[in-house]
């Protein structure tokens, strides 16, 4: 099931280790992402000693790829959605690429060192950095790393003490969407699918999944203060219950739950559905029909990023690859086909809808500071709590099952 | 025989056996400690409870809907059209077996929504499509796995000897007489061997239901939740269990009737 | 014809009448897949806009689906291969026993298809990866399908030795021929037909199951169903799925005719259905 919508899904299958608690959970979404403070917020934890590469060599004829499916596409779902070939053209490099489904599943697969790149997920990162998998990048071998918005770069979830450990891809944002001809007058927030759902009763949509609770206790955490809720990734039973309260509530009004990108289109063409949570994507893919906007209160999202492998057989070949794919002709390529927001914003002149980063907010770093990326909870607190235990992933899944009923 | 000893019953076996083990919740990793923390999961859980009964209620009607449909259709075949025509229905019966299982339930996606052709159809009567939820999920897989049924019944059917008819008309019996008194006795072995693949068939599904159910659930979205994004795989073995203890106990009833010689 | 006769007309009509019913059910929405294959709109709204050729353009040069379709027919024959060897070996071997155990050898062979297939699935998987260590691939699910297609060789090739007997057999043990020269020239032609039937719906069984095949897979190995499922979350990709099937179920019609001109009864070809 490598759709991707379980791509999303799956990246939040973070089972962290100890030592990475804070750092595999830190949101950017306090506002407040840059180095310094990144690498503060990562308490003790020093990444294992693996050498940086120095400077290029000769390619060596291939790579091998690890990707998200629709991360490197090489033309054989579609003929004409295809940036791997002009790849192998331009570099000489013949590659190689395995789709996964889970960071559990690049993880695994890293560690087999048979891969020179994967495209890592915000939760398998940092595991891959402690566990001495990924190499420190050399960001001044790379011709395109100037170009990578600067808001993305140093980040918790890519970054050691101010070192790189991969090159930023691309980025997104979950939104709330809604049928102007139906929702009158426009929403303004998170509200208009909780505690005001019932005004739209059984035309409700949400996200299929046990992360969808992180949105509610974002919500709890504007609404409800008292519940002491400082990031929706972290949360202790009882205000995983008052979460999962919330949903109940709306789950009345709710029409279905949607998990791929069709459904939810469908849904909202067919009038099924008139309000809910959404990607872009699926916003422009329906038109007119709909608004879709990131509330002031902020949103849940994702963020991925080109990591190289510590025992990578062809570091040449993947180095030519992370450069390529952060080239603007390539980043424009995939944010289309993917639907999310480049990493290197030249892309956005290269677009073939000429308002596709206006549209995905690609340079807009306030809009990306609202974002809660998607990491897995676990049981260590990662708001830096120490005296509850929180709930994990497997907790989640049980209250989320709950929910549904 | 040792295939199935090894290959089938070994996995199965495990299965059961990784239901008794348990996660850890931190690293992810499965530690082969003996415990029954699961299966109390399970039962004391409320809502597993309200989803096994909802899952066999679903699996029950299904087969029930499936039955009532194949029955006449199955008996037209058999009985009444010339072989030409039987062999050309067969052929229309079984050809949508080979339509991708996923375009069909999508199909009917289309087909309940609420603009949909159904809708469409409907609205001159002041009728609406049921929408998505349970009755479409029980929809959707009453068509899903009707040939499933009418096929064993048909075969069933077919083996009913002309002379029973004649004998019974004979007798005086009226046509809804043959039908009640001799043919449905004689072809009930056939109905629980169908019966055994729409149950089964419908206890198991987790992706018709996520494609029109709505905002329910039924215990195979359970299990895959379970093993996939959770990767709690023994918690996902314990829940399997239930529609092992199900069928089986199914399977021991139809064997009564004689169905298993009729699969 | 006395088919015709041994029903009252009146239940013949009624029949007749349902018959057609169930069959317009039946066909309706393969009706509206095909249509959706033409239909401009990419998420099938309705009513369709416009038509368009576009979509069957893009699936003729969709090499993934092609690529998808031969896994899906390898993993097929190999299953159905399997399938048809222990099959034909399991029903000899039971033919003539009546030893104890007999009910619960059928019983075992029954289960993997009566059991749901996310139990199949889920017990495949966990044996192949927690307990056995063995990574998945094309040849776990090639053996995952043939458990569960053994069923359908088994019962055609027991349905014919139980109309058969074993007189023939006997027979040519009587002139002298082996026990091989008897299965080569007399157990395997009386058993021919039953074999293909019982392999066409294996083989039918194998192409179309999605459950058991998303737990055995491995992330690289794709067989139709799977690209599929796939394929139907891509933007602008679902159309080129309906084609896809809407073209299947035209062709599906070779095989199950062939099967059925070949196995002679058509009720027998039916016994082992699924």
């Amino acid at each position: 099931m490598k759709t991707i919508g379980s791509k999303r899904l799956a990246a939040v299958a973070c089972a962290g280790l100890l030592a990475l608690a804070t750092a595999c959970g830190t949101s950017s979404g306090d506002g407040d992402g840059g180095g310094p403070k990144a690498a503060e917020e990562q308490g003790g934890f020093t990444a294992p000693d693996v050498p940086m590469m120095e400077e290029l060599g000769d390619m060596e004829g291939e790579v091998n790829i690890l990707a998200w499916p629709g991360y490197a596409e090489d033309g054989s779902t579609d003929k004409s959605i295809d940036w791997v070939t002009p790849f192998e053209e331009k570099t000489g490099c013949q590659a190689n690429v395995k789709y996964f489904a889970t960071s559990d599943e690049a993880i695994q697969l890293m560690k087999s060192g048979e891969y020179d790149v994967v495209s890592a997920s915000g939760d398998a990162s940092l595991r891959l950095i402690a566990g001495g998998d990924a190499a420190p990048v050399n960001t001044d071998l790379l011709t395109n790393y100037p170009d990578i918005e600067d808001f993305l770069k140093d980040q918790p979830w890519n970054s050691v003490d101010g070192q790189m450990y991969g090159v930023p891809h691309g980025w997104g944002a979950n939104l709330l969407m809604y049928n102007p001809d139906v929702v009158d007058p426009a929403p303004t927030g998170w509200s208009a699918v909780f505690d005001d759902a019932s005004q739209y009763a059984g035309k409700v949509t949400a996200y299929d999944s046990p992360i969808y609770i992180a949105d509610a206790a974002l919500y709890l955490m504007n609404t409800q203060p008292d519940l002491g809720i400082k990031d929706p990734y972290a949360l202790d039973e009882d205000q995983l219950a008052a979460a999962v309260d919330l949903l109940k509530k709306q789950k009345a009004n709710v029409s279905e739950y949607w998990s791929d990108y069709l459904k939810e289109v469908a849904a909202f063409k067919s009038g099924d559905s008139v309000i809910g949570t959404t990607w872009q994507v699926i916003a422009s893919t329906i038109g007119d029909k709909v608004e879709a906007f990131l509330p002031d209160e902020g949103s849940t999202g994702w963020s991925d990023t080109w990591m190289i492998s510590a025992d990578a057989p062809d570091p040449n070949c993947g180095y030519a690859w992370m450069d390529y794919i952060t080239s603007p002709e390539a980043q424009a390529a995939v944010a289309e086909y993917f639907g999310e927001a480049p990493a290197n914003t030249l892309a956005c002149d290269l677009t073939s809808d000429t308002s596709f980063c206006d549209t995905y907010h690609a340079k807009d770093a306030a809009y990306a500071d609202q974002i809660h990326y998607w990491t897995t909870p676990i049981a260590q607190c990662l708001d830096g709590r120490t005296d509850v235990t929180c709930t994990d992933y497997g907790d989640w899944t049980t209250a989320w099952t709950e929910v549904k009923g | 025989m040792l295939w199935l000893g090894v290959a089938y019953l070994g996995a199965l076996a495990a299965l059961l056996i990784t239901s008794l083990w348990t996660q850890d919740d931190f690293t992810g990793t499965i530690q082969r400690t003996w415990t029954l923390d699961n299966f109390r999961d399970l039962f004391t859980i409320d809502v597993y409870r309200t989803i096994t009964l909802r899952t066999i209620g679903i699996a029950a009607l299904v087969t029930v809907i499936d039955a009532v449909l194949a029955f006449p259709i199955a008996l037209y075949m058999a009985k009444v059209a010339s072989p030409r025509l039987q062999r050309l229905l067969v052929i229309a019966v079984l050809m949508p077996l080979w339509a991708s299982y996923l375009v069909k339930a999508y199909a009917w996606r289309g087909m309940l929504s609420a603009d949909g052709p159904l809708a469409w159809v409907a609205a001159p009567f002041g009728l609406h499509s049921p929408g998505y939820g349970v009755p479409a999920v029980i929809i959707t897989l009453s068509y899903l796995w009707l040939p499933y049924m009418i096929l064993p019944v048909y075969a069933g059917l077919e083996r009913v000897p002309n002379s029973l008819f004649e004998a019974s008309a004979d007798l005086g019996g009226g046509a809804w007489t043959t039908i009640r008194r001799v043919v449905i006795p004689m072809a009930f072995p056939a109905i629980v061997a169908g019966s055994i693949f729409t149950f089964s068939l419908s206890l198991g599904d987790y992706i018709a239901v996520k494609i029109v159910g709505g905002t329910s659930q039924l215990l195979g979205n359970v299990v895959f939740d379970n093993q996939g994004a959770a990767n709690n795989l023994p918690f996902a073995a314990a829940v399997a269990t239930v529609p092992i203890v199900v069928m089986l106990v199914y399977l021991a009833a139809a064997r009564r009737t004689g169905a298993l010689e009729n699969l | 014809m006395s088919q015709q006769m041994i029903l009252s007309s009146g239940l013949r009509r009624s029949l007749t009448a349902v018959t057609l019913v169930g069959l317009v059910v039946i066909y309706v929405p393969l009706a509206l897949v095909l249509l959706n294959s033409f239909n401009t709109d990419n998420t099938f709204g309705w009513p369709p806009e416009s038509l368009t050729l576009r979509w069957w353009k893009l699936a003729w040069h969709s090499e993934g689906a092609r690529n998808a379709l031969w896994t899906s027919i390898e993993v097929a024959i190999a299953a159905t291969a399997i399938a048809l060897a222990l099959g034909t070996l399991a029903a000899m071997a039971l033919r003539r026993s009546r030893f104890f155990g007999r009910n619960v050898v059928s019983l075992l062979i029954i289960l993997p298809i009566a059991l749901p297939g996310i139990v199949t699935g889920l017990a495949f998987q966990n044996g192949f990866r927690t307990i056995l260590g063995v990574p998945l691939s094309l040849w776990t699910i090639v053996i995952a399908h043939a458990t569960f297609c053994i069923v359908t060789v088994f019962n055609n090739v027991q349905a014919r030795f139980q109309r058969l007997g074993v007189n023939f057999e006997q027979a040519s043990m009587d002139l002298g021929a082996g026990r091989w020269t008897t299965f080569r020239l007399v157990t395997f032609p009386m058993l021919r037909s039953a074999l293909l039937a019982g392999a066409l719906l294996s083989f039918g069984l194998s192409f179309d199951e999605i459950v058991v095949t998303t737990f055995t897979a491995s992330s690289h190995d794709q067989t139709l169903p799977l690209w599929i499922f796939q394929n139907l979350f891509r933007p602008n990709q679902a159309p080129i799925v309906n084609v896809v099937a809407a073209v299947l179920v035209l062709l599906s019609a070779i095989p199950i005719y062939l099967a059925q001109r070949l196995s002679g009864s058509t009720a027998e070809t039916m016994t082992g259905a699924r």
